[in-house]
């Protein structure tokens, strides 16, 4: 698991012949190194944007005002979750609960670093950040 | 007694660097234990009399799941923590290795001792990287200064500990599917039995425990199990932390005696959220029944009394919801989710969990049926109890718990086709 992180961190996605060259580097069976790609939910099997933003709208965060900073989110970049913007620099997911519920609502930039206690004028100031 | 076992040094400075810890007296318990060769007969005694029971949901006795353990096993054996919170409304543990992760590899460490057990691993939640980097560089200082490695202050005794990163499954919080994972497949979760302690971690006898729990035992070792229990109430031992998230003005962690009353707690957390009412309250995670603000009200929160109140504590994760929630659209959103999470392998739960899903989505939606309460009904008793873990059942308590206490809800939003609130 933690080869195919540091693949992914590479190229920000899996593609088979970087799952490929992960199995054969593991002598791992190709087929047991997609089918743990596929069954986590970080890791990503298509291309991403160069900032992939996952947004948790899992019920806390929802409770606490996501589906707003989500609205805000998909307006500002123009796509919905699951697409990438046109130029390629941000993807928008919605994610499960990230254990960090406390600090909702939250999005998680490039599965590592967490942003919390979002308001629409803090978005702004982190997409800014990432332009 | 708030911050009294786990939180105690949380208004330091760099809590979470060694120098911190040791200046509470950190590592000092287990010195103790390994210098004086503490009998693992007397540990497990001393957590027996505290009462502790696990943090991590279920609430299982730690005392008696340590002496599972074949003592005399000669070969491999592991400890486990699992520090994969991924319940929504949970988030304890990460600020436990975030702000105390010393007191995480002391509690390990005594708990590898007793059990004689020489390798740990600490499995933590995919999306929390930062605490998991912090957690690595602690373990990095423990290692630096002899509280890991071989040979602890120059014993017998040798544990050594490595932290694991999840990368997104809330399956792996199961424990026989965080072994999956660790070693590297699927989490997919097993049958039982066998258990761990006889079949774990490549096979061999394992011990999984949450954060919080292993956390609790320096302390319950250094001040004697009958301390931790009087912190809490019989049965119920020790403080707990409660996560409260939802419609509060203060949302966060909060470590408190076990039977404290739930509007204790509530006010901590600051009441609820622009003066509205306090309509429902999940006490203990998502999978868990919800209770009613007339019913909550008069509980304290430990396992005995939620689980009277026909809820559970959980992993002591409290959301509170106002009068402005629409039940409804609150249990689509769960029912999603244990749809989304389910690994697959038994039918009842893989059908269970997107029937379920379904028909909340259609009610909410306003094209639910009359009849559809009724399957409902159904659908979560043909998954309860028939499934290779707990998730089937995590997914149909939450169902029951709405039906039971806010059936008119959802036969106004049948009838109306819109919402009641
Ligand atoms: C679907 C599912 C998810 C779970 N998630 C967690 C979790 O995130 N953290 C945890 O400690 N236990 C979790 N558990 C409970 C574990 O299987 C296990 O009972 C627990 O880690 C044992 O530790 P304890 O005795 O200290 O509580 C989960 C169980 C199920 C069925
Ligand atoms: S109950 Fe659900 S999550 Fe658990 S093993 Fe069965 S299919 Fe998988
Ligand atoms: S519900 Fe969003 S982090 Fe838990």
């Amino acid at each position: 698991m933690a080869a195919l992180r540091i693949a992914q961190d590479e190229l920000g996605w899996l593609s088979t012949e970087l799952m490929d060259f992960v199995a054969n580097y593991l002598c791992m069976a190709p087929v047991a190194v997609y089918e743990v790609a596929s069954f986590y939910n970080m890791y990503e099997m298509h291309p991403v944007g160069k900032y992939k933003i996952t947004v948790c709208t899992n019920l806390s965060c929802t409770l606490m005002g996501a589906e707003g900073i989500a609205e805000h989110m998909k307006k500002k970049l123009g796509i919905d979750f699951g697409e990438t913007t046109g130029d390629g620099r941000f993807t928008l997911k919605e994610g499960e609960c990230m254990g960090a519920c406390g600090e909702g609502p939250l999005f998680l930039v490039n599965n590592k670093r967490m942003c919390g206690s979002l308001s629409p004028e803090k978005v702004d100031q982190i997409l800014a950040e990432l332009e | 007694m708030a911050n009294e076992v786990i939180f105690h040094s949380i208004h330091q400075p760099e809590s979470w660097k060694l120098s911190s810890y040791l200046s509470t007296g950190g590592y000092e318990t287990l010195k103790k234990v390994v210098m004086e060769k503490m009998s693992p007969e007397e540990i497990i005694n001393q957590v027996k009399i505290s009462a502790l029971r696990g943090r991590g949901g279920a609430g299982f006795p730690t005392g008696l799941k340590w002496s599972f353990m074949p003592r005399h096993f000669q070969g491999d054996k592991y400890i486990v923590c699992n520090t994969d919170e991924g319940e929504p409304g949970t988030f304890k543990d990460r600020d436990i290795i975030r702000y105390n992760p010393h007191q995480l590899i002391e509690g390990m460490a005594i708990a590898a001792y007793t059990m004689g057990v020489k390798v740990g691993y600490n499995y933590i939640h995919g999306e929390i990287w930062e605490s998991y980097e912090r957690f690595e560089e602690a373990l990095e200082e423990a290692r630096v200064a002899g509280f890991l490695g071989d040979n602890l202050f120059g014993s017998d005794f040798s544990f050594n500990l490595h932290a694991h990163h999840g990368y997104g499954a809330y399956i792996c919080g199961e424990e026989t599917a965080l072994l999956e994972s660790i070693e590297g497949r699927k989490g997919q979760p097993r049958f039982k039995p066998p258990f761990p302690a006889s079949f774990g971690l490549y096979g061999k006898p394992t011990t999984i425990n949450n954060t919080e729990t292993f956390a609790s035992i320096p302390y319950i070792i250094r001040n004697g199990g009958q301390k931790f229990l009087e912190l809490g109430k019989p049965n119920n031992g020790g403080t707990k932390i409660f996560s409260v998230s939802g419609h509060v003005n203060k949302p966060g962690n909060f470590e408190i005696g076990m039977g404290t009353p739930f509007s204790e707690l509530l006010e901590m957390a600051g009441g609820v959220r622009n003066g509205h009412k306090l309509k429902a309250v999940i006490p203990g995670g998502s999978s868990v029944p919800v209770l009613p603000a007339e019913i909550i009200m008069d509980c304290t929160m430990d396992y005995d009394s939620l689980s009277k109140a026909g809820s559970m504590l959980g992993a002591g994760s409290v959301i509170v919801m106002d009068e402005t929630v629409c039940m409804v659209k609150a249990l689509e959103r769960l029912s999603y989710f244990y749809f989304e999470e389910s690994c697959g392998q038994c039918t009842p739960c893989r059908e269970g969990t997107g029937w379920l899903y379904r028909i909340v989505h259609r009610i909410e939606h306003g094209k639910g049926k009359p009849e559809d309460l009724a399957l409902l009904d159904s659908v979560t008793s043909n998954i309860m109890g028939r499934t290779i873990c707990a998730l089937g059942d995590a997914a149909a308590m939450p169902v029951q718990g709405m039906l039971k206490h806010y059936r008119n809800e959802f036969e106004y939003h049948i009838e109306h086709k819109k919402c009641m609130v």
